[in-house]
């Protein structure tokens, strides 16, 4: 595998279509929105997640997958409600839970949260900050910087 | 997809606009889940009217002005009131008008208003093979592993949709190949004396949610005819701490009377040895109250809803004695189980003893608890996962007998005795 420049586009599946761009928030362990978001305020709440206090409003939320209780789905539809939610959400996996709060939002209130998976690991890609734009199936990455930020779990250089 | 007549004239419109609306939501999840078709259901059990905020409530009320009404008999999960006990209710009667609003907007659409997280405690409850749509993690696993009826994780929204339309995507845990067993947890190096405690039991499932990923959890290596409230503690562990919709236990649940059936006869992914140790750590992750001194403000017992057998214990290990009147104690459980302990006179009882029965709902998902500024003790793994994030509070997971001997005396009792370090 070759180093991914600093722009990369990844082919996924859109479960809930829909365009969207913004920066991305990339959680390190999958997450139950019942229980571990505010609706009210966007933020993570779960005491078990290693991002408490993160602030997933206006964020592309890239996840492994969700987790937990069926609730989720209406805290999702409560944050767009509300406008706390996530741009959009990328998946490594399909998660039904989080697909239905979308639909279920769009259909009363007419807001959008495209939902997207991007199989097999592509999601990696993805870094927290990176500008992450979803299109159909399609999801275009532009890095954060040029040079590998120091900080924070960066996976190694294979190239 | 193929669709039949039925969810062809379904999305015409011809049954009515709140027909048409969740039958696109059911047609629309099955081609998420890659499903061919749908199937029927038998009953449905409903997890959306508990009030998460106005979208569930404009949800349910717009199919109700649109016509809705259930096809296949539907049972409610808990809600946020207390109706026996409304008085119970600590937040802002806003929130609990609305959360009332919700509870008549589900009864208004023909479900039976029995607020229970614990259906599988009524007394008709689905059969081996049988395929339903229930909600509520813990009510899902149950049904799937002890019962042995076929649901998938169904959530807000899908559920009504799919009790209105009898419908559901041909998916997930209703496919006999996505029931294999993939991952083992051999507990055969567990001494004796843990196998026979019940605080066991919600520690093991919580282990497991957390190991398994999506992957169907196989126990094997407890003794056979593990007791249903076992079973239940199991489930409602893994399903808080994962995603877990089905664990077999061999000689326990009705797909697994050995580990080969469990496995589909195919070999599994990996086999993981359950050590103390391992359970000890969920233990401790499961204690957010850290180790220095704390004041005991509560206790919580009954997440999921305590069965009539689990109050006999409550009764048995009290013994007559009353609550320290510094902790608040709740027992939640079903309107059901309440009429039973009312007959056996355990209700009267537990009430004198300073004992607070909780029905319809649950203490860590609305606001009933007087006193958040100190520990709660539970000895449910599922409360003790989400009420430090709901609640604000500190919580200690214990036995129920180390939950009812701190009751009595006021501070946090535990017996480390089974738990050695190291």
């Amino acid at each position: 595998m070759t180093r991914p420049g600093p722009r990369v586009e990844l082919q996924g599946r859109a479960l809930v279509a829909g365009d969207a761009a913004g920066p991305a928030l990339v959680l390190e362990a999958p997450l139950s929105l019942w229980g571990g978001m505010d609706p009210h305020t966007g933020r993570l709440s779960d005491h078990h997640h290693p991002q408490l206090g993160a602030t997933i409003t206006g964020q592309v939320l890239v996840m492994p997958s969700g987790r937990g209780s069926s609730s989720s789905s209406s805290v999702l539809a409560e944050a767009i409600r509300l406008g706390t939610a996530p741009l959009a959400i990328v998946l490594s996996e399909p998660d039904e839970i989080l697909v239905l709060g979308a639909l279920v939002a769009a259909y009363l209130y007419g807001r959008a949260c495209p939902i997207l998976v991007l199989p097999g690991g592509l999601a990696d890609a993805i870094s927290t900050g990176d500008q992450v734009e979803l299109q159909g199936d399609r999801v275009t990455v532009v890095r954060a910087t040029a040079a590998w930020p120091e900080e924070a779990g960066r996976p190694a250089d294979d190239a | 997809m193929r669709l039949s007549d039925w969810d062809r004239a379904l999305l015409a419109g011809t049954e009515g606009s709140a027909g048409q609306v969740a039958m696109r939501i059911v047609v629309e999840m099955a081609r998420v889940a890659g499903a061919a078709q749908l199937i029927d259901v038998t009953s449905a059990h409903i997890d959306g009217c508990l009030y998460h905020g106005q979208a569930g409530l404009d949800f349910a009320e717009r199919l109700v002005r649109d016509g809705a009404a259930v096809r296949v008999p539907t049972t409610l999960n808990v809600a946020s009131l207390d109706l026996l006990h409304p008085d119970r209710f600590r937040g802002d009667p806003a929130t609990a008008a609305a959360a009332r609003r919700l509870m008549d907007a589900y009864v208004a659409m023909g479900c039976r208003p029995t607020w229970t997280c614990a259906p599988y405690q009524l007394p008709e409850r689905p059969g081996l093979g049988e395929h339903v749509a229930w909600a509520e993690s813990n009510a899902i696993v149950f049904a799937n592993s002890v019962l042995g009826a076929r649901t998938a994780r169904y959530g807000d929204f899908i559920d009504v949709c799919a009790a209105i339309t009898g419908r559901v995507p041909n998916a997930g845990l209703h496919l006999t190949d996505r029931r294999r067993g993939r991952l083992v947890f051999d507990v055969r190096a567990l001494p004796e004396r843990l196998v026979d405690q019940d605080v066991l039991y919600p520690l093991l499932g919580h282990l497991i949610g957390a190991r398994s990923g999506r992957l169907v959890p196989v126990v094997d290596g407890l003794p056979a005819g593990v007791p249903e409230d076992r079973l239940k503690a199991v489930g409602a562990a893994a399903a808080s701490s994962g995603e877990v919709g089905l664990v077999h236990v061999v000689g326990s649940t009705p797909e697994a009377p050995t580990l080969a059936e469990a496995l589909q006869h195919q070999p599994p992914r990996e086999v993981v040895e359950v050590t103390p140790a391992m359970l000890r750590a969920a233990r401790d992750q499961l204690t957010t109250a850290g180790t220095g001194p704390a004041r005991l403000v509560g206790v919580n017992v009954g997440t999921p809803h305590f069965s009539e057998a689990e109050f006999g214990q409550l009764v048995t290990l009290l013994a007559g004695r009353p609550v320290h009147p510094g902790v608040e104690f709740y027992a939640s459980t079903g309107r059901h189980v309440l009429a039973r302990i009312d007959a056996l006179g355990w209700a009267a009882s537990l009430e004198a003893a300073g004992v607070r029965l909780v029905v319809d709902t649950c203490t860590y998902v609305t606001s009933i608890l007087e006193h958040t500024d100190g520990v709660v003790m539970t000895s449910s793994a599922k409360w003790a996962w989400y009420a430090p994030g709901n609640l604000g509070v500190r919580v200690v997971l214990g036995s129920l007998r180390e939950c009812v001997e701190s009751a009595v005396e006021g501070r946090v009792v535990r017996d480390d005795a089974p738990w050695p370090q190291g």
